[in-house]
């Protein structure tokens, strides 16, 4: 399994949970705390993301950078 | 690139284009608008034609579009984007033209320039979102509002006997000659934005061989107008919208 | 057609929309975008004739309402551009003309008046006065405002329209009327090329890497920058006030003046002469940029004569700007044919005796 990982923008997050419903791993859940402007904020609850990115393409607020496992890395460690 | 590549050895696989500016969007939770706002940029950003590249902004929720696409841009009247598109287009015939528009801007109040671009054939890209609402106003009727659909203007549902039917202009003008490519698209799903950057890819490509309008719907929400969760507006446009607004290509060129 | 006259400049008998137009090909504007209406089609006509052959962009477009956005956009993106229309047509046109005019591009707008309100009738009238001088669409702003009064000057002031809507950065009109469109007269016309490009760095052509995005827009939400642009428009509008421009006849021992513009002027040059002619000492002042408004000239006309008689082609418009400038020193009188009628010298000099014996009677 290709590992991955996200960095959401905490201020920058809306709360509409978009990502949360497009992540095949639902490694997404929405935090309870609330940002700046109020909301709550998507945030990784699982440690099992595979930077598939389709968090961040479906994210209207272009929130997330997405982090993947080099190709290399990954032959090491098979 | 002062972009930190790698964190905890892991590399960077997706990040903001640079094709947009710092500022956070100003949309409603879960807006389709930044959706297309970002895949338009990121494929300005691939195809490095940021420097050749003018828009045209619209009235309406995406009034300020200028204000996160770094790009040249002009502000059009309420209808008439595709007038002012032709007008930079003719001063500058090399370079890069789109305009952005909404329903009741494109399909109401701006029909006629619609048209009229579109018959000309003018060798421009016209993006229209078509969430069947006017959103900046409050949540009007639209255009393309469905029949039976509550908003703040048809509050008993839209009826055709008074206010007619959904007016599906993107079928409308794949009619005329001038259209090259058409075709309808939406960003719900990542199938559904990662099918929009091909189009848009495409249509640049087919603008650069000076080949006549293309003209890419986006089938796109509205929760605050309709006052639903995001998640609970793309299940409605799924169910409510795709029937009315099917997603593919209209309108194909004929050569290869 | 032609006539060359080996090297100097040459002299053609033509229309004035025709005149006009060549005059426009010569500034060497970019682009034309019209819709016909009379009386000013033979402009649209004109240039889809001679583009072709020639250079510069021209498009009959969808309507008058897209043919100003054309522009919009066209000048927008750096263009020397101009449309041009008739009243019913430049009033559809308005909406864009505030925008052009609140995002501070340069054009050249012609309005060949004819008679309204409604659609009104094909004749030539001034009744755009108010319309032309004062916005004519919605918000605080100006047109820079020439009137021509001959073929001559329907080439000339192309020329001088555009050089001033570019060293202020603002919309600028040609007030006709459908009787300077239509008439043939001699004319000289101006020479090719001899009326430079200014840099316009604001211009929307694609963003280099070294510079910020250029944005061409008339909205400013926040009302605090909305009033600083209106600042900025005033402040131009002041600054404009140096390029009134006039024409005085017969007016050093006149102890009544007419003041008229475009036709009515020239009506009133005639009225002048047959009224000198019975021992009427009259002069004429004819303001040539009815903005801005040649208020002192005006002024300091009232200090000399008795009365001033105002002549216009509608039911009085200048007339409230004369006042204004005269500003009760002495008499001000109208004299006005509507609906595209054009007053006779004749009927101007009547009521110019119909005044003199008011005045004298009521002086006793």
């Amino acid at each position: 399994m290709i590992k991955g990982t996200v960095i959401i923008e905490r201020d920058i997050c809306k709360g509409c949970e978009l990502c949360i419903v497009a992540c095949p791993q639902e490694s997404l859940g929405l935090s309870n705390n609330i940002n700046l402007h109020g909301y709550r904020y998507a945030e990784l609850i699982k440690d099992n993301c595979t930077g598939c990115v389709n968090c961040a393409i479906v994210c209207p607020d272009v929130a997330i950078t997405v982090y993947r496992q080099p190709k290399a890395a990954l032959k090491k460690a098979i | 690139m002062q972009e930190t590549i790698q964190i905890n050895g892991y590399e960077l696989v997706y990040k903001k284009p640079s094709t947009l500016t710092e500022k956070p969007f100003h949309y409603c939770p879960g807006c389709g608008h930044s959706v297309v706002h970002r895949v338009l940029m990121e494929v300005i950003e691939e195809m490095g034609i940021q420097e050749r590249t003018i828009g045209v902004a619209p009235v309406g929720c995406s009034v300020f579009a200028y204000d996160y696409m770094d790009i040249d841009m002009q502000e059009a009247a309420h209808g008439r984007a595709t007038a002012v598109a032709t007008g930079i287009k003719r001063i500058h015939p090399d370079k890069f033209v789109f305009s952005y528009q909404g329903d009741g801007d494109l399909a109401a109040i701006g029909t006629a320039e619609t048209i009229h671009a579109v018959n000309r054939g003018e060798n421009i890209l016209m993006i229209f979102i078509n969430n069947a609402i006017y959103g900046m106003t409050g949540g009007q009727m639209a255009p393309t509002t469905l029949l039976e659909q509550v908003t703040s203007t048809t509050p008993y549902g839209r009826k055709h006997e008074a206010m007619g039917y959904p007016l599906k202009i993107t079928d409308l003008l794949a009619n005329l000659p001038g259209a090259y490519f058409v075709t309808r698209q939406a960003v719900h799903s990542v199938n559904a934005v990662r099918k929009l950057k091909k189009a848009i890819e495409k249509s640049f490509e087919y603008q650069k061989l000076n080949r006549g309008t293309s003209f890419i719907e986006v089938v796109s929400n509205c929760p605050s107008g309709w006052k639903m969760t995001p998640v609970e507006s793309n299940k409605w446009l799924e169910e409510n919208m795709f029937p009315m607004y099917p997603l593919g290509d209209i309108k194909l060129p004929k050569e290869k | 057609m032609e006539q060359k006259t080996n090297g100097k400049r040459e002299a053609r008998l033509m229309k004035g929309n025709e005149a006009l137009a060549e005059a426009a090909i010569r500034a060497d504007i970019d682009a034309y975008f019209g819709y016909p209406i009379t009386p000013q089609s033979e402009i649209l006509e004109y240039f889809t004739a001679e583009m072709p052959k020639r250079h510069g962009i021209v498009l009959q477009a969808e309507s008058e309402v897209a043919a100003i956005n054309m522009v919009y956009g066209a000048a927008g993106a750096g263009g020397r551009v101009m449309t041009s229309s008739s009243s019913p047509g430049i009033s559809l046109m308005q909406e864009g003309i505030s925008y052009i005019a609140s995002a501070q591009l340069p054009c050249l707008i012609v309005n060949v008046n004819r008679g309204g309100p409604g659609l009104g009738t094909i004749q030539p009238s001034q009744g755009d006065y108010f319309q032309a001088t004062k916005g004519g669409g919605h918000g605080d702003y100006h047109l820079i405002v020439l009137a021509p009064a001959s073929v001559q000057e329907m080439a000339d002031f192309v020329f001088d329209a555009i050089r001033l809507a570019e060293k202020y950065r603002t919309p600028a009109m040609i007030l006709a009327d459908g009787a300077l469109g239509q008439m043939m007269e001699k004319v000289v016309l101006p020479e090719e090329g001899s009326l430079p490009k200014p840099e316009k760095p604001w211009a929307t052509v694609g963003k280099p890497a070294y510079r910020k995005r250029n944005i061409i827009t008339s909205l400013f939400i926040e009302p605090e920058k909305m009033e600083g642009i209106n600042f900025q428009l005033q402040d131009k509008y002041t600054a404009m006030q140096e390029e009134v421009r006039y024409e005085e006849i017969a007016l050093d021992d006149a102890e009544i003046a007419l003041v008229a513009f475009g036709l009515s002027a020239r009506v009133c040059q005639k009225a002048v002469d047959i009224a000198r002619e019975k021992g009427i000492r009259v002069g004429l002042l004819r303001p040539i940029t009815l903005y801005p408004f040649p208020k002192k000239a005006i002024s300091s006309l009232a200090d000399k004569v008795n009365f001033l008689l105002v002549v216009e082609m509608n039911a009085g418009q200048m007339v409230e700007d004369v006042e204004l400038a005269v500003n009760g020193k002495k008499p001000v009188y109208f004299k006005g044919r509507m609906g595209g009628m054009i007053p006779t010298p004749e009927e101007v000099v009547d009521r110019l005796e119909s005044l003199i014996e008011k005045l004298s009677i009521s002086e006793v």
